[in-house]
């Protein structure tokens, strides 16, 4: 496992650049979903600008890790990180959900460099990271499967079809995050549809599990450090208390931010207040 | 000697054919796997568990997961088999086969035994009616149904060497074993049994010993009648079925609604090409119940009567 070495403060930076870079495309393209790109966007640059042993020249690389965006819609976080990586030309942000685009609405994998899966469909894409971590195993590979899921999301039950599969096959090559910002289209999680606790969840089901905050690089790249080394036959499941629309005021905490795009003033805002970094 | 002039003693459910070629084809490539649900022991894969254990995966009782983990191996160069029965392969799994498996085109293969009304006693809720015309309506998938045991274990063969994604139906019943053991199939080449003049019978799967008797039948009373084995219903043979509008008069027939099956897809084909007439012998939109196979058959006028007199109304 090659972990790259960078400081938290370095990718403190970084998640700055994630952030506008998210919120740009979405800008520009008038469509899209910010409040979920945002909440996510701290872990996503922990994970491919240090954790994840990849390489933008070879994304195809059968010994990569993956990674299974299983909440899709929030694809233009991670585009954000493919295309600061350089999986694709930076300016390809803003084709955005155009026509032609490797990035497509949600991810598609068949169009876009780096993506392991196609996703889009909620509760879907841990199945697919299961299969990945046993093929893994089977074949005696290195490689880690990483998959982020939304609070949401878990209340698809095919979450935990694929969560108790984890377990039976001593999945401890794969890493689930959930972000759990509390919110899902029509409102909070806990007026729409109670989750309960979704860390004790995934422990009953036979998960290794830690809950942490979300938006804080420390406890973010010490968790991946801790998730690196424990090799006991568990899945892990990190739960990651976040917020939707995190670091531009005005989406925080906003449910109708989940799926609409910043006009050009909003835009303006948006910048000036994620370039100052996470208060 | 031709295939019509067959005495058709001997009986094989083709869900036997599935479980037998997936152990020989496990055994020749390690990349194929097989994904069960719980149903191990009916859908015949016993024997691939035993013989060839780290290529087997059960997921009991989610056959949504099934589809999912399938497409996650398929990314990583696997060739995973899902086994379940048809009704759950072709509806439970729908959405998970159109998302991760047919939109992303990776090379899975839903292998479903029960198909049609074969899984007669355990009632309508078990009999597939519209499993293939559901999956048909899915770009990249390949839809194939055998008639006997023989040209099932070649086609699950050609399923598993060709890329993309397959859904493969089979009889929980026996059916009788109609080709020898050297015929050769083509997914998505008709197998053509018999030229005639007269009418053409097209037919797949377990209905395929009923429209052979259907033939000899006709044939003795003077009507000429070519006959073809549809197994694969897409893509389907569109240049099989324009020759069969020299004859004119089409009759389909299948253990499926006679809506979106082979029936409608044939007749896709005669109305683009703006002449013949087809009749279509299958499931009459309607709900089985527990009842033996044959009786359930008859309801639906699945029967070789039916289809004798399918042919002399057409030809009237």
């Amino acid at each position: 496992m090659k972990v790259k070495n960078i400081s938290v403060e370095e990718l403190k930076e970084i998640a700055i650049e994630m952030r506008k870079t998210a919120v740009t495309m979405i800008h520009k393209a008038q469509s899209g979903h910010p409040g979920g790109s945002l909440s996510a966007a701290d872990l996503m640059t922990a994970l491919y600008f240090k954790e994840m042993n990849i390489d933008p020249n070879n994304p195809n690389w059968e010994d990569r890790d993956r990674f299974v965006l299983s909440k899709g819609h929030v694809c233009p976080i991670q585009y954000s990180a493919l295309a600061l990586k350089g999986y694709v030309p930076y300016e390809t942000i803003y084709t955005l959900r155009e026509y032609g685009s490797p990035f497509q609405g949600h991810p598609d994998m068949k169009k876009c460099p780096g993506i392991d899966i196609s996703t889009g469909s909620l509760g879907q894409g841990l199945s697919c990271g299961v299969g990945m971590a046993i093929a893994g195993k089977r074949d005696k590979k290195s490689y880690r499967v990483f998959s982020l899921l939304g609070d949401g999301e878990c209340q698809e039950g095919q979450i935990w079809e694929a969560a108790q599969t984890a377990v039976k096959y001593q999945l401890d090559n794969l890493v689930v995050f959930v972000d759990n910002n509390r919110l899902q289209i029509d409102g909070f999680t806990d007026e729409i549809m109670p989750l309960q606790d979704i860390e004790k969840k995934f422990e009953v089901f036979g998960f290794e599990t830690k809950r942490i905050d979300g938006h804080s690089m420390e406890e973010i790249v010490e968790t991946l450090d801790e998730v690196r080394v424990a090799k006991n036959g568990k899945p892990k499941c990190i739960v990651m208390d976040t917020v939707k629309g995190k670091g531009v005021s005005y989406m925080e905490d906003v449910a109708e931010w989940h799926g609409v795009a910043p006009n050009d003033e909003e835009y303006k805002q948006a910048i000036g207040e994620i370039s100052g970094g996470l208060k | 000697m031709s295939i019509l002039e067959k005495t058709l003693t001997t009986k094989k459910a083709t869900r036997e054919a599935f479980g037998d070629e997936i152990v020989k084809l496990g055994k020749e490539n390690k990349d194929i796997y097989v994904i069960d649900v719980d149903i191990a022991k009916s859908c015949k894969t016993s024997n691939f568990i035993k013989q060839l254990p780290d290529q087997h995966i059960n997921v009991g009782i989610a056959e949504q997961n099934a589809a999912g983990l399938a497409a996650g191996l398929a990314t990583t160069g696997k060739i995973p088999f899902v086994s379940t029965y048809a009704v759950f392969g072709s509806l439970r799994m729908a959405e998970q086969i159109r998302q991760e498996v047919c939109y992303p085109n990776l090379n899975v293969k839903i292998a479903c035994s029960h198909g049609g009304l074969t899984p007669a006693n355990d009632g309508g809720s078990h009999q597939a009616i519209e499993d293939m015309g559901v999956l048909r309506s899915f770009p990249n998938m390949t839809v194939i149904m055998g008639a006997d045991y023989y040209s099932t274990r070649k086609l699950v063969e050609q399923a598993a060497k060709m890329y993309g994604p397959v859904y493969l139906r089979f009889t929980r019943d026996t059916v009788p074993m109609i080709y020898d053991e050297n015929e050769e199939f083509t997914i998505g080449k008709a197998k053509k049994l018999q030229e005639g003049s007269d009418i053409a019978i097209i037919a797949n799967g377990d209905t395929l010993r009923l429209a052979i008797e259907a033939t000899k039948e006709l044939e003795k009373q003077g009507i000429s009648v070519k006959l073809l084995d549809m197994h694969t219903i897409k893509p389907l043979d569109r240049d099989a079925v324009v020759e069969c509008l020299n004859v004119g008069k089409i009759i389909t027939v299948e253990d499926h609604n006679i809506l979106n099956g082979l029936g409608s897809a044939v007749c896709e084909v005669v109305a683009e090409e703006g002449k013949g007439k087809v009749s279509r012998v299958g499931v009459q939109d309607q709900f089985g119940q527990s009842a033996p196979y044959e009786k359930l058959l008859e309801l639906n006028g699945i029967t070789v009567e039916n289809i004798i007199n399918t042919a002399k109304e057409m030809l009237q």
